[in-house]
Parts: C-alpha cells; structure tokens; sequence
C-alpha cells in the first residue's frame, strides 16, 4: 500500500491548521488599544478603587453590585477608604466613564469580550 | 499500589512551581513566555510531522479486517457497509465515525464473572467522558484563538456566545471549562479507583491527564479567581503570532506563566507519547483500509521484482524448433 500522497496532503492541512494564527495575522504587529478617559474622569483622578484592581477585577465588582441592588436593595457601595458611591452601573461609572465606545469596548473588543451589561443598561449617547 | 500516578502529580506540581518560581523570584519572563512557548511548539509541529512520516513508511501488506459486521459476499447476505465496508464511500463513513463519535469506545465491554457465569456487559462511561473530555477541549482550544487572532473573527466570538448561553456569574461562565475539567477527572478517577484500570496504568497515562487538569485549573484561577490582565495576556501572545514578541510592561501574574508553561510542556510531549492518537487516529490500518482483500489482489510491497518468462515468450523464442520437432504449438 502506498498513501504517502494521502498522508502528507493530510500533514500539510494538519501544518495550516495549527500555524493558522501565523498567517492570519500575517506577521503585523499589532497595536493594544489603550482605553481613553474623559475630562471628567480624569479630574476626579481615582475610581470607585485603584486602577490596577479595576483594569482586572470591575466584572466582578458590577457582578456583586448588580446582586446587591436587586436582591437586597443595597444601593450604596462603600470603597476601602470610607467613600460612599451610588452602586449603579448606568449613574456613577458611566457618569465619567460617558464614552463607551473609547472606554469600554476598545478593550472589550480587542479580547473579544462583548458583556451583555447595555442589553438593560443604557449609555450615554455620544456626540460623534 | 501503582505508584504512577503519584510520580506524575509530582512532576505537575514540579514544573509549574518551576515557572511560578522562574518568572515571580528570578523574573526570567522572556524564558517562559517567548522562548519555551516558540520551542513547545517547534518540538510539537516537527516531532509530530516525524512520527506520521515514519508510520507513512511502513508497509501495510495486507488489509486486516477486524470488522464487526458481515463482509461483503454472494448477493444474498446483507453485508454491512459502514462496518465492514467494501468500498472508499464506506471507510469514509467508519473513519467520520471513529474520529468524530469514537465508535470504538463506544463498543466498550466490561467482562465480570456473575455467580457462576462469565458476562460481557456493555459499558459506555469511558465513551462518554471520553467524548465531553475531547469536545470541550477541542471548544476551549478554539476559543482560545481570540488571544492570537486580531481582528477576533466572528465564529470564535459566536462559539464564545454559544459557550457562555447560561450567563452565570461575570466574567460569564463557559460550560466547555467546566466540562473539560469534569471530563478528565472523571477519566483520571477510572484510572485511579478501578482496580482492573489502575493495574495497567502507568505513569504514561496519569501525566497527560494531570497537565491537562492542571491547564484547566490555571485557566480557570485566571479567568474566575485571581484575576490577570486579559489585556496584558493578549499583548504578549500577539506579539507571539505575529513574530514580535514581548513581555508586556508591568508584568502579568506568575499563575499565567504556569498555565503557559503547561501548555508548551503538553505540545512538545505530544510527538513523544499516547497523545499521538490525535494523529494516529488517522492511520488506524484497521479503520481506514476497505475489508476487500478477497476481491482485489493485493501484492505485497517488499516482494522482490521477480523476472517472469511466461510461455507466450517462451513460445515465441522457440517456436521454429517446435514445430521441426513436432512438438504442439499455440500460435502457427
């Protein structure tokens, strides 16, 4: 029996397959967006918690705010220095944070993560 | 007691300590993050283009029909095309089932002595955990591609919609994760509580299944525990694709490290272990040969060439001194 015809054509699909993010990308260096604050954001300087812990953890802070506000009726969030916020997604981070489409889904889009917060939530509309 | 699968956790443990040391206390981020990552998958393409190409090599002589149906014969027996097929049409079917569907698992018996009588009872956990084990990875493997592809194509953000249907928790939670995890503990418990199984188990077969578990669990710590930057993560395995890599500025967790270095250490143990069967299910003589060795001659591909004198050349040669001898000819 001879299939080296068959065996190789099949280690050639095999070699495209996985080396398929090489030529996807075709070899361009790619640039990470970086999120864009606004006037606002920027005077009042820090978040609800420092930036390093919002880059990485804010789901989970929306996800424990969202349980908090609708199963106990908590709306006031209280940050590690004793400062008090409104928990809401739509009145106090989108209040600075009013541009999403140079805030949120900059990054939101470069990893590919598409939350479904705006299905309810709404945002501040954005004069183009 | 089978000691293999304590030597293999061991090793785990071993190697991701190793990177969680080497990048957290001696900082050698371009080690485990470029270097081993391009070398595990270097070892992984070449190693595995050799092992097929030295299967590729050997003769098969003749087709070896372990078929489980009626082979193909006078009109009035029904024979079985997919299982023991005939035609190309046919191994193409056994092959989409085998490969895709595990048939051969699916057949798996368990043999016990029942009071006085010997019984083969089917038995299809080691199908099914083994089909949730190689669909989810394969899902979680495919939807790792958004860190190495930019722009994300929309299939894999789809795949991610479809994976994260039940919108548990933030970030939402992937079934595939779960089940991958479920999968090959389940696989590992039979090999380790089964007593029958844990006999012929060696250590071979725990390590595979304990850095698989351990990428899962690193994965898992990342995206729902301890946190890293996705962003973080996603600069420096572009820069991996597209040939410009770079450890990101302000560093990522050392726990993405050791989930990095289990991935490269499982791509270049591939070519080298059990793990081939992703390949090797593909030349599975058995399932990819037509059972048609009574139709077709099958000459055996290290016969010698034989030089042949038939009688027609025979006749030919000496056809004149035939016929002056009296001797009967085909041919006037």
């Amino acid at each position: 029996m001879n299939d080296r015809g068959k065996i190789i054509a099949g280690l050639i699909i095999f070699f495209a397959v996985f080396t398929f993010p090489f030529w996807y990308n075709h070899g361009a260096a790619s640039s990470v967006p970086e999120p864009k604050l606004t006037d606002k954001a920027k005077a009042a300087k820090t978040c609800v918690a420092d930036t390093q812990f919002m880059r990485t953890e804010h789901m989970k802070l929306l996800d424990a705010w969202r349980d908090t506000v609708v199963r106990e009726g908590g709306r006031v969030y209280t940050n590690e220095n004793g400062k008090e916020f409104m928990a809401s997604l739509s009145n106090t981070c989108m209040d600075c944070h009013s541009n999403k489409t140079e805030f949120c889904d900059r990054c939101h889009n470069y990893v590919s993560s598409d939350p479904y917060c705006w299905d309810c939530h709404t945002y501040p509309k954005e004069e183009k | 007691m089978n000691v293999g699968y304590l030597y293999s956790l061991l090793a785990v443990i071993v190697l991701g300590l190793i990177a969680y040391a080497g990048v957290e206390a001696a900082g050698l981020q371009w080690l485990f993050g470029i270097l081993i990552p391009y070398l595990g998958l270097t070892i992984f393409i070449a190693g595995f283009v050799y092992r097929v190409m030295d299967w590729a090599k050997s003769a098969v002589p003749f087709r070896i029909p372990t078929t489980c149906g009626q082979q193909k014969s006078l009109p009035w027996f029904t024979p079985n095309r997919i299982d023991n097929p005939a035609t190309t049409l046919g191994v193409i079917v056994r092959m989409f089932f085998e490969i895709l569907l595990f048939r051969s698992l699916f057949r798996n018996t368990r043999v016990e002595i029942r009071g006085e009588r010997l019984s083969y009872k089917w038995v299809i956990w080691l199908w099914l955990f083994a089909l949730m084990f190689h669909y989810s990875f394969l899902i979680v493997v495919i939807r790792h591609l958004r860190f190495f592809l930019e722009p994300v194509p929309w299939v894999i953000t789809l795949l991610e919609k479809a994976d994260g249907v039940l919108q548990v928790g933030l970030p939402i939670l992937y079934i595939s994760g779960v089940t991958l995890l479920l999968g090959a503990t389940l696989l590992l418990l039979r090999r380790v509580l089964i007593p029958r199984i844990n006999y012929i188990s060696l250590a071979a077969d725990y390590f595979p299944l304990l850095l698989i578990i351990g990428i899962a669990i690193t994965g898992i710590m990342m995206r729902y525990f301890t946190k890293v930057d996705v962003l973080k993560v996603k600069e420096l395995t572009m820069g991996l694709a597209t040939f410009h890599p770079a450890i990101p500025e302000g560093g990522i967790s050392g726990l993405f490290y050791v989930h990095l270095f289990f991935v490269s250490i499982l791509l270049a143990y591939i070519p080298f272990s059990k793990l081939m069967h992703m390949g090797g299910v593909f030349l599975s003589p058995t399932r990819n040969l037509a059972n048609n060795n009574r139709r077709i001659r099958h000459i055996n591909p290290w016969n010698h060439p034989v030089k042949v004198h038939t009688y027609e050349e025979y006749e030919d040669e000496f056809r004149e001194k035939m016929i002056e001898a009296g001797l009967p000819v085909e041919k006037e």
